[in-house]
């Protein structure tokens, strides 16, 4: 039998927009919870943690009510494109991207948190503005740590099941992601393509886990 | 000229006793030296007038511009201060060259003017051959420089610096107070220097501030605080000082003198104001105007053996009971036995009691 690797490619690419959109949002959010102090802060601590404790299914859930065809986000969607947004791989990104935000804000804060105070005091001090300040400096020297964890990250929504399943569904060749097809393969009895896929997205995964180890360790600048 | 009056207070937490910061001073063109032990509210006072830290109460001009006015809810951020803050680990930029340190201080600069100035600010600092490298690359001394010489590209209003010369050996310390004292020829602005070491306060002050415990406890000119360092508190700060308890036996306020009794013995004493006889008072002196005798006489005392320590100009003998004296070397090694001292009545200046603190 031809052995279908759509959804391996489907999978690289949904981890990949979902770690450009978690790395976004993460790092504003780090910033935010870092850098500046305003009521409802230890809220937004808890909800960007959230997504980490929370049953894959239960996030899923969520997401379809939050951006459904009746949603008003869903419709503004489908008004501005003509498609919808669940059940497309763009649906997917979204559940995977969700799935990794809370280890990268994790992260980016940490990492924020434990550069020299003085450089960015310094920084400010010169006249640079907050962004100049976060770009040329902040990040810079956190650049380590964040990259760990944006690896690690991809790691993560390589392997969404549960949230992707949800609101993207399980249509082959259009929505059907690597973890979703090794679900399928093993309940179809088809274990040499689950097990072909496991082996890939293992080896993917050691070597991002790998190169994460390296990032983090070699911190000294 | 900085003119700040703030407060600020830190509630005691499990593991550290509260702080009240309560500060007012003014800072005019030249060197202010912010002088005090460690803890004593100098380096949150820097933080405080630099933006860094905003205070509960009070008030920071700098000229006629507003800085800060806890009544009026002004703040401004640091990027709007305009002050050049060098700090006590110099805060390079690890990432960057030391031209690309310099760059970020100059982004406001037009353009051209922008590498003349870097250009200038290397040649000034002696860093024009290490401009390619990276602080880690450089040695203390040299990164000290890189940090002054940043905060000053960016023509700075005032000028901070938060004990610049930590951790820097005597020779690199020399030549961070050139450094400093260039600049003071050089800027009309203000810049305060936060140290806790004597030398650097009285080498390179035009006006000293003394801080303890989160207060100004004095003021003054080095030389007149050198004079009448005003408490015994300041006296024991400043360290230089042997500060002794005496007994006021009678006044003589018409020939200026007095006679007092100290150390277990009557001495010849300075005009005292505001006492009777009776009266307890404090008074200091300063080791240089101790003298060494070899026989006794007016305002002398008999010592016993001295611990010394050897200095490039003197040779600093300590002969316990607050005896401490500074005696040219070539005296001191003619004369080490059956020694006394002499405590001339004009060396002996009068302290007010220490204030109580709050």
């Amino acid at each position: 039998m031809q052995m279908d690797w759509f959804p391996l490619w489907l999978s690289l690419e949904v981890a990949a927009g979902a770690t450009f959109l978690s790395l976004a949002l993460g790092l504003w959010l780090a910033w935010l919870l870092v850098n500046r102090r305003f009521t409802g802060k230890d809220v937004l601590d808890a909800v960007t943690t959230l997504p980490l404790a929370l049953p894959p299914t239960v996030l899923g859930y969520y997401l379809l009510v939050a951006i459904g065809r009746n949603s008003w986000p869903g419709r503004a969607w489908e008004a501005l494109t003509g498609t919808s947004l669940v059940f497309t791989w763009r649906a997917a990104v979204i559940a995977s991207t969700l799935h990794a935000i809370p280890l990268l804000v994790k992260s980016s804060r940490a990492a924020l948190e434990s550069i020299d105070r003085d450089c960015e005091r310094a920084a400010r001090s010169l006249g640079a503005p907050e962004w100049r300040v976060f770009w040329r400096v902040s990040l810079p020297l956190a650049r380590r740590q964040i990259g760990a964890a944006t690896a690690l990250a991809f790691a993560r929504s390589l392997g969404d099941f549960g949230a992707t399943l949800m609101i993207a569904g399980d249509i082959p060749g259009r929505t059907q992601t690597a973890a979703i097809a090794i679900f399928d393969a093993v309940e179809s009895g088809n274990t040499r393509a689950a097990s072909l896929l496991a082996i890939v997205i293992s080896i993917v995964t050691a070597a991002i886990v790998f190169l994460s180890n390296r990032l983090e360790h070699r911190r000294s600048l | 000229m900085i003119r700040a009056a703030i407060t600020k207070r830190f509630a005691p937490g499990p593991e550290s006793a509260g702080f009240h910061l309560d500060i007012a001073f003014e800072a005019g063109r030249g060197v202010t030296v912010l002088y005090g032990p460690s803890g004593s509210g100098k380096t949150l006072t820097l933080d405080a007038i630099a933006g860094f830290v905003k205070p509960d109460s009070g008030r920071i001009m700098l000229d006629d511009r507003i800085l800060f006015d806890a009544a009026s809810g002004v703040n401004l951020t640091p990027q709007k201060r305009e002050c050049g803050y060098v700090f006590q680990n110099e805060a390079l930029f690890p990432h960057m060259t030391l031209r690309q340190n310099l760059a970020f201080g100059a982004h406001r600069l037009p353009r051209l003017e922008r590498h003349r100035s870097i250009a200038e600010m290397l040649d000034r600092f002696r860093l024009t051959e290490l401009a390619g490298r990276c602080p880690r690359e450089l040695s203390g001394g040299q990164k000290q420089r890189g940090s002054i010489a940043r905060a000053l590209i960016a023509r700075p209003k005032m000028v901070l610096l938060d004990e610049p010369g930590r951790g820097l050996d005597s020779v690199l310390q020399s030549e961070l107070r050139t450094v400093i004292r260039e600049m003071k020829a050089s800027l009309t602005v203000p810049i305060v220097l936060v140290t806790h070491d004597v030398g650097e306060c009285f080498e390179l002050a035009d006006q000293v501030l003394i801080a303890d415990g989160g207060k100004i406890v004095h003021r003054g000119a080095p030389l007149d605080l050198l004079r009448n360092p005003g408490t015994p508190a300041v006296a024991r700060l400043l360290g230089d000082f042997n500060v002794y308890d005496a007994e006021v036996l009678a006044l003589d306020p018409g020939r200026q003198t007095s006679r007092i009794r100290m150390l277990e013995q009557e001495w010849n004493g300075p005009n005292l104001r505001g006492c009777f006889k009776g009266d307890r008072v404090t008074l200091c002196a300063r080791p240089e105007e101790l003298k060494i005798a070899a026989k006794p006489g007016d305002n002398r005392i008999r010592v016993d053996s001295a611990r010394t320590m050897e200095r490039a100009q003197f040779v600093r003998a300590d002969f316990g009971n607050n005896l401490i004296v500074d005696v040219p070397r070539e005296v001191w090694s003619e004369r080490r036995e059956n020694v006394w001292v002499e405590v001339p009545a004009m060396a002996l200046r009068q302290l007010n009691r220490d204030e109580k603190p709050r």
